[in-house]
């Protein structure tokens, strides 16, 4: 058995929307050269819609995967609907993670929640606080893993 | 698709004579060493031939090789014993360095809990440390020097016979892990002054899950299985006859070709180096002078290793890396953090570790193949971004 669901690989060898967006409307970078991982997203928004999502990542296979999936997933959606992606959703699309690998999944979720965050700030939109916890605030990443 | 298989110190793939030793004894002469009946007589032959031949690639005594399962049983018996002897004389302290296999930090670690104290050597950015540093940390409590001859991620060759000078002037246990060296290098117990030492035979194209304990005459050595009186009480289980002759015919073999395999090795390892390190903000981790003549470790600043390793996976080369993510911890490498190397660069580490099998044409494919790992992991790579804007300055 591979390290990896084909998903995964398919994911890493052929990463879809990398790149950066110049004047992207949110920005969002989670994880740190230290730990190995960095994700970095851009958005573009449209009204309540994500026109355009790009990414950058220094870090594993799963990590490069997890943030494909996850712009895959948010792109041409509303923003509420990018907001509800969980890090099991994308780890779910990938077919699965190994459980020591879930947080690359996590990152994701985290980076995208950044990037909308930033969207909101910049445009002084109002929004539910709480809906956004910093994440360097948090000792351990917390997430669903079955 | 091509295979180059450059992860030799992971493991090896067993030679031809290896392996052809070890075929009679799965098969006619299947009996135990302990039975008196001829056919566990012959076994028992074999066994001490093999015992002979393995102290004598080492100039040791036939009666101062222990079989084990391997290099890591070889470390904790080893460690064990001469630890709970000192402390029977209320010597309580054992000297190492920050950068051995886990085989023996961990065996160290278990230790500090009942009450050893441990003193970690520093080691050089280059990977070594030397005699003067092991001279400085013996105390008169002290009842134990565990120093590895080679390291097993950076290949670094550590100055043994001083550090066994050191510790024979000073009456203190000297035990080497020389899992990485045996084979490759030459390693002689009586002229480098170790009292102890590990090998593991899958690591000189023998087969896995059998080493041995080298320990001097004269130095007590305790058992930690008990059952049955082999290895002269030291060691009870049948032994494993097939793997401890292969793995002797292995290391003959290894210590025969040593000198034609280590020139042919130095050849390719250094082209390896050179044509690696032209790729821009790269480096060449540990020293390149006192180095084992198969290993190559550089750091790509920007990429981590697994994504190389997975992208060289594409290609057909196996290799290994220092990175976090190789592992189930989101730590890198101790041995590269041991050499000072930040977390980010040992992230993006890269061993490729050669064999007398490896050939010109697999030297070609991989200096074709890693630049375009490299590329391709750095063009995705939101932290080569900030190296290349200057956002974050260039470590490398």
């Amino acid at each position: 058995m591979a390290l990896y669901s084909e998903k995964v690989m398919d994911h890493f060898n052929n990463p879809r929307n990398v790149g950066v967006i110049e004047d992207a409307d949110g920005v969002g970078e989670v994880g740190n050269a230290k730990c190995g991982d960095i994700m970095k997203i851009y958005l573009k928004i449209d009204g309540d819609i994500i026109s355009d999502v790009k990414f950058k990542t220094f870090g594993c296979g799963s990590a490069i995967a997890s943030s494909s999936m996850a712009t895959e997933l948010i792109k041409g959606k509303p923003l509420s609907q990018a907001l509800e992606l969980t890090n099991k959703a994308v780890a779910e699309a990938l077919d699965g993670l190994p459980a020591h690998k879930m947080h690359c999944s996590v990152l994701a979720e985290e980076a995208i929640r950044s990037a909308i965050k930033d969207y909101y700030d910049k445009n002084g939109i109002e929004y539910d606080k709480t809906r956004f916890p910093d994440p360097h605030e948090e000792e351990e990443h917390h997430f669903e893993d079955d | 698709m091509k295979t180059v298989y450059a992860d030799n110190a992971a493991t090896t793939a067993m030679s031809d004579t290896a392996i052809n030793a070890m075929a009679p004894y799965l098969k006619e002469v299947f009996g135990n060493p302990s039975s008196l009946y001829a056919a566990g007589q012959v076994a028992k032959d074999a066994l001490e031939k093999a015992r002979f031949e393995i102290a004598q690639c080492l100039n040791a005594d036939v009666k101062e090789i222990y079989f084990t399962s391997g290099g890591s049983e070889s470390d904790n018996q080893a460690i064990r014993s001469a630890a709970a002897n000192g402390a029977r004389k209320g010597k309580r302290h054992i000297i190492t360095t920050s950068f051995e296999h886990h085989a023996v930090l961990h065996t160290l670690k278990k230790l500090e809990q009942s009450g050893a104290e441990v003193t970690y050597l520093d080691v050089h950015s280059d990977g070594l440390i030397t005699a003067r540093q092991v001279e400085e940390a013996i105390r008169p409590d002290t009842a134990l020097v565990t120093v590895m001859y080679a390291n097993n991620e950076v290949g670094t060759i550590q100055p043994v016979r001083e550090i066994g000078e050191v510790c024979r002037r000073a009456g203190v246990p000297f035990h080497t892990d020389a899992v990485q060296a045996v084979g490759h290098i030459p390693v002689d117990v009586k002229a480098d002054h170790i009292d102890m030492l590990s090998l593991s035979a899958h690591k000189f194209h023998g087969p896995k899950g059998v080493g041995a304990l080298y320990c001097k005459r004269g130095l007590p050595l305790n058992s930690f299985i008990e059952g049955g009186a082999q290895e002269r009480n030291r060691r009870a289980g049948t032994e494993n006859v097939a793997g401890i002759i292969s793995m002797a015919a292995a290391l003959k073999e290894a210590c025969a070709n040593m000198r034609t395999d280590s020139e042919k090795l130095l050849k390719l390892r250094d082209r390896l180096i050179d044509g690696l390190l032209t790729i821009p903000h790269s480096k060449l981790n540990g020293d390149r002078k006192n180095r084992l003549p198969g290993n190559v470790n550089i750091c790509f600043e920007g990429t981590e290793g697994e994504s190389l390793l997975l992208n060289l996976d594409n290609a057909g080369i196996c290799a290994s890396s220092g990175s976090a993510c190789t592992t189930a911890s989101l730590e890198p490498s101790h041995v590269l953090l041991a050499l000072g190397l930040p977390h980010e660069i040992a992230h993006g580490s890269l061993r490729l570790t050669l064999s007398a099998d490896n050939t010109d044409e697999d030297i070609d494919y991989i200096l074709k193949e890693v630049p375009e790992a490299v590329k391709k992991v750095r063009a995705i790579s939101s932290f080569w971004d900030d190296l290349a804007s200057g956002k974050t300055k260039h470590f490398i």
